[in-house]
């Protein structure tokens, strides 16, 4: 099976039912997408497939076709950049374990919405669980990243 | 590297230890800016430490190491787990070596209670909020040791006395000659000299690191997907196990049919262990299927079969006596004649999973006489004695590389090292040196037990004519965390002291207080959960301190003040929190505003939570907390740690209970019905920190047992309803 991630052609032999996952672990080497639950409930696991944001954990390969699949590993836009620098000037993470998940999707988010409000963050980021509640500064640290990219 | 033989006996070790309050975890977080090395599990902590001093590296004790391009290591003795020891500990060497930020650096150190004890437990691990209050002055003085060293190896080279030479921001210089050089290019002169016995620590008014919010070291890393967890470490040849557990506490395996598992393309073994049945496999995937394939007889003899209903009900009986006296001061009995108003209540805290945001994982290794595992290992001491056991190896002989872990909370102290037993059970099981990563899913981990203890709380209490609070009789019956296990020396007169911190120590003056307790058994394992005792008992005094003032027509700030005058710290963390919310207008209309306050592991912290009617429950939405931790090290991770405990406690009091259904069986499974905090629940947060110069003290878990109290508080104020019986949003 083919699969295109992060830019480069994948050729995995792997069971059509896997989760992209465990092929991105396990058998790619891609650790930095995480396992929090496999039932698509906490958003560790959150990729781009074609540019939206997609729980690893629940999505077999057999339907992942000719897409193009982005990990923290291949994130690459200013968007990202403008997040990523946000996250470490107000140092969001505290444990670090959800917090690539919480990046995809706040990178998605600030793709779609340049300037978000609360309730556009709360929305787009109430499926990524922080268990040590990082919230307040995920809130923060995408409306700092917004501001960054307008200038 | 050489490993120091540990022979202290694994129940005898903590029987003097001062870990009252056993806790965890959370200390203080701050590692800084992309400064963190990214383990390497090749070679590891163990390989990077040389105790010899021997290679390239200035080792001028067991945790600074200055290399040739100046950069500074400091070998963690604390697991990182977000609560911050990899910046903070660091910052105390950075300051008294008077490095710059921008060099420093932090690893985990090896697991050698000898060099990496904690100094509060005699052994190594983290829990209690310890890390940093045990390090503060250890990890200054290896700092300060460091730069006199330096010192001494330039005003040699330089021929100037070692009085004129000064240091700053990694610049080492002498004024009058006009020379300047950097730590690098005197490490290796350094290294000839014997450390100094004896070291002048800074007084506070000179700290120019300690008191500044230094970037932490782990940041970029974390926000990049680099960090390694015991989860991303991946060895040749490796096997991903996971294991079919008991469905009920306390059962175990009476037969197992493998037959369908081991024919799942890329299961390898299959095997029987204490704790369950274990599936090899090439991949966490086919190891899953696999385990599916399983069928297995559970012999049910001795395993617990009431439900959670009947257990509270079973403890509810038991309140209604007299337990194991913890406290008792004045004449509780025989002033109940005299109230003039008296309140009576029960409470009903339910079993709570911890729920870390990485589960349960560990890769080990064994190799002829020796073991090498990689985990979030929380007490290192306890775990190698306990994979020595199951191989009959010296504990020393096994080397534990602590990973960064995704979040413990109390989950990775486990008293009885079960994670670690069970990966060398898996590992001896299936008898060959390849390296294995044992796996716990999620459901292995809301079902797997070691749970916050249920308890149940009975409070009488009154008031006189004058309205003075002069009668309060508390008793507790909860499972206790300590009882068989190595911690069980600290139980003294029956008293497990993390059932009862936080009420037996009551800071209110009452002229008659009596707390009790009943412990009893079960085969359900349970544990300490962020803040331990505090979790139950700030909920039960802070509410009930709160109605009887109301009863006695007092404020719940003034009338708290009026019974503090022999405790000024949590008098000044109790002004200070009024003050923050004063400070932002009065409540708007449909809401309201609660207080608690509670010190434990000798922090003090006050809290105002803001709630109005939300669709299930109490809408949370600001809260205002002030805390006192001494020496403020980090204020930015201080203020973190604060955020982070009190959406942690939020999640829990509104939404979280562990249930088990008639028969035993665990109801909840995983985040869907045991749900956590999510962004849109999480009030805004304002924290003042309470400036002092006493010794620094933890902050990891204090921040959570006051959100539960100020937020019921709020609600009674609201609604009228006193709630005893949590979570507030009932359980499908």
């Amino acid at each position: 099976m083919k699969l295109n991630i992060n830019g480069t052609a994948h050729n995995v032999d792997v069971p059509k039912d896997m989760p992209l996952l465990w092929v991105l672990r396990d058998r790619l080497g891609l650790t930095g997408t995480k396992f929090g639950c496999g039932v698509a409930q906490c958003g560790a696991c959150t990729v781009h497939v074609d540019g939206q944001p997609k729980r690893s954990c629940v999505t077999p390969v057999k339907f992942l076709g000719n897409s193009k699949i982005t990990t923290i590993e291949g994130l690459d836009s200013p968007q990202a950049k403008a997040i990523q620098d946000a996250w470490c000037a107000i140092d969001v993470p505290q444990c670090g374990f959800c917090q690539s998940g919480q990046v995809m999707t706040a990178t998605n988010l600030l793709t779609e919405k340049p300037n978000p409000t609360d309730d556009d963050i709360d929305g787009a980021l109430a499926g990524n669980i922080c268990r040590c509640a990082t919230y307040v500064r995920i809130r923060q640290a995408v409306h700092d990243a917004a501001d960054k990219l307008a200038g | 590297m050489s490993v120091q033989p540990i022979n202290t006996g694994r129940r005898e070790f903590l029987k003097h230890s001062a870990l009252a309050g056993a806790g965890l975890i959370i200390g203080m977080t701050l590692p800084g800016r992309g400064r963190a090395q990214v383990p390497d599990p090749d070679s590891g902590a163990a390989a990077f430490f040389r105790p010899d001093g021997s290679g390239a590296d200035f080792s001028p004790n067991a945790f600074v190491r200055i290399a040739p391009d100046s950069t500074v290591t400091v070998l963690i003795k604390h697991i990182e787990f977000g609560q911050g020891p990899f910046t903070g500990l660091a910052t105390l060497v950075a300051e008294e070596l008077d490095a710059d930020w921008g060099q420093m650096r932090a690893r985990s150190a090896p697991a050698d209670a000898e060099l990496y004890k904690n100094l509060a437990f005699g052994v190594q691990g983290t829990g209690g909020s310890t890390a940093m209050a045990n390090s503060y002055n250890q990890m200054r003085k290896a700092g300060a040791a460091a730069r006199a060293l330096l010192v001494r190896a330039a005003a040699e080279a330089w021929s100037v006395p070692a009085g004129e030479i000064s240091v700053s921001k990694g610049v080492i210089t002498h004024e009058g000659s006009g020379k300047r050089a950097s730590f690098g290019e005197f490490a290796e002169a350094a290294s000839r000299f014997e450390p100094p016995e004896d070291v002048t620590l800074k007084s506070p008014d000179q700290f120019r690191l300690i008191g500044t919010d230094v970037p932490k070291l782990d940041t970029s890393i974390k926000s990049n997907g680099q960090a390694q967890f015991t989860l991303d470490v991946m060895r040749d040849d490796m096997l991903t196990v996971v294991v079919a557990h008991p469905p009920k506490f306390g059962a175990t395996v009476a037969g197992v049919d493998a037959a369908a598992a081991r024919k799942v393309p890329g299961v390898a073994d299959v095997q029987t262990i204490p704790s369950g049945v274990a599936v090899y496999a090439r991949d966490t995937w086919a190891a899953m299927q696999g385990r599916k394939a399983l069928k297995i007889d559970w012999d049910e003899t001795g395993a617990e079969t009431r439900s959670t209903k009947q257990i509270t009900a079973d403890f509810e009986t038991l309140s209604e006596k007299v337990g194991d006296i913890a406290t008792d001061r004045g004449d509780v009995a025989g002033v109940q004649s005299r109230l003039a108003k008296r309140l009576d209540a029960v409470y009903r805290f339910p079993y709570l999973a911890h729920a870390p945001m990485e589960t349960l994982d560990c890769v080990i290794q064994a190799q002829g006489d020796s073991v090498e595992a990689w985990f979030g290992s929380q007490i290192q001491t306890m775990d190698q004695q306990a994979i020595g056991e199951v191989f009959g190896i010296e504990p020393g002989k096994v080397v534990i590389h602590t990973m960064y872990a995704g979040g413990s909370f109390g989950r990775r102290a486990t008293q009885a090292s079960h994670l670690a037993r069970e990966a060398a059970e898996v590992a001896k099981a299936h008898g060959k040196s390849r390296p294995l990563k044992l796996v716990w899913s999620r459901e292995d981990d809301i079902q797997g037990g070691w749970y916050r203890p249920l308890n149940v709380h009975r409070l009488s209490g009154g008031v006189d004519d004058d309205g003075n609070i002069v009668a309060w009789d508390q008793t507790i019956v909860g499972q206790s965390i300590m009882a068989g296990s190595a911690f069980a020396g600290q139980i003294k007169d029956g008293i497990d002291p993390t059932s009862v911190e936080g009420a037996r120590n009551l800071p209110y003056r009452l002229p008659n207080l009596r707390v009790s307790l009943h412990s009893p058994a079960s085969p359900l394992p349970v544990l300490w959960w962020r803040s331990v005792g505090h979790t139950h008992t700030a909920y039960s005094t802070e509410t009930f301190i709160d109605e009887l003032l109301e009863m006695a027509g007092k404020d719940p700030i003034e009338g708290r003040l009026e019974l503090l005058d022999e405790h000024p710290r949590h008098a000044g963390v109790l002004r200070e929190v009024a003050k923050l919310a004063k400070a932002a207008g009065p409540a708007p209309e449909g809401r309201a505003r609660g207080v608690a306050l509670h010190k434990s592991f000798s922090s003090y912290v006050a809290e105002i939570a803001e709630v109005s009617r939300g669709d299930e429950g109490p809408r949370v939405h600001r809260v205002w907390c002030a805390v006192d931790c001494g020496v403020a090290v980090n204020p930015n991770v201080i203020r973190a740690q604060m955020e982070g405990g009190i959406g942690y406690g939020l999640g829990a009091i509104l939404f979280d209970a562990i249930t088990l259904e008639e028969g035993g069986r665990v109801r909840q499974s995983n985040f869907d019905s045991y749900r956590s905090l999510r962004i849109h629940e999480m009030p805004e947060v304002e924290v003042a920190i309470v400036k002092s110069d006493e010794d620094p003290t933890g902050v990891g878990e204090p921040g959570t047992p006051p959100i539960g109290p100020a937020v019921a508080n709020a609600w009674r104020r609201l609604t009228g309803e006193s709630v005893r019986d949590l979570p507030f949003v009932k359980p499908a």
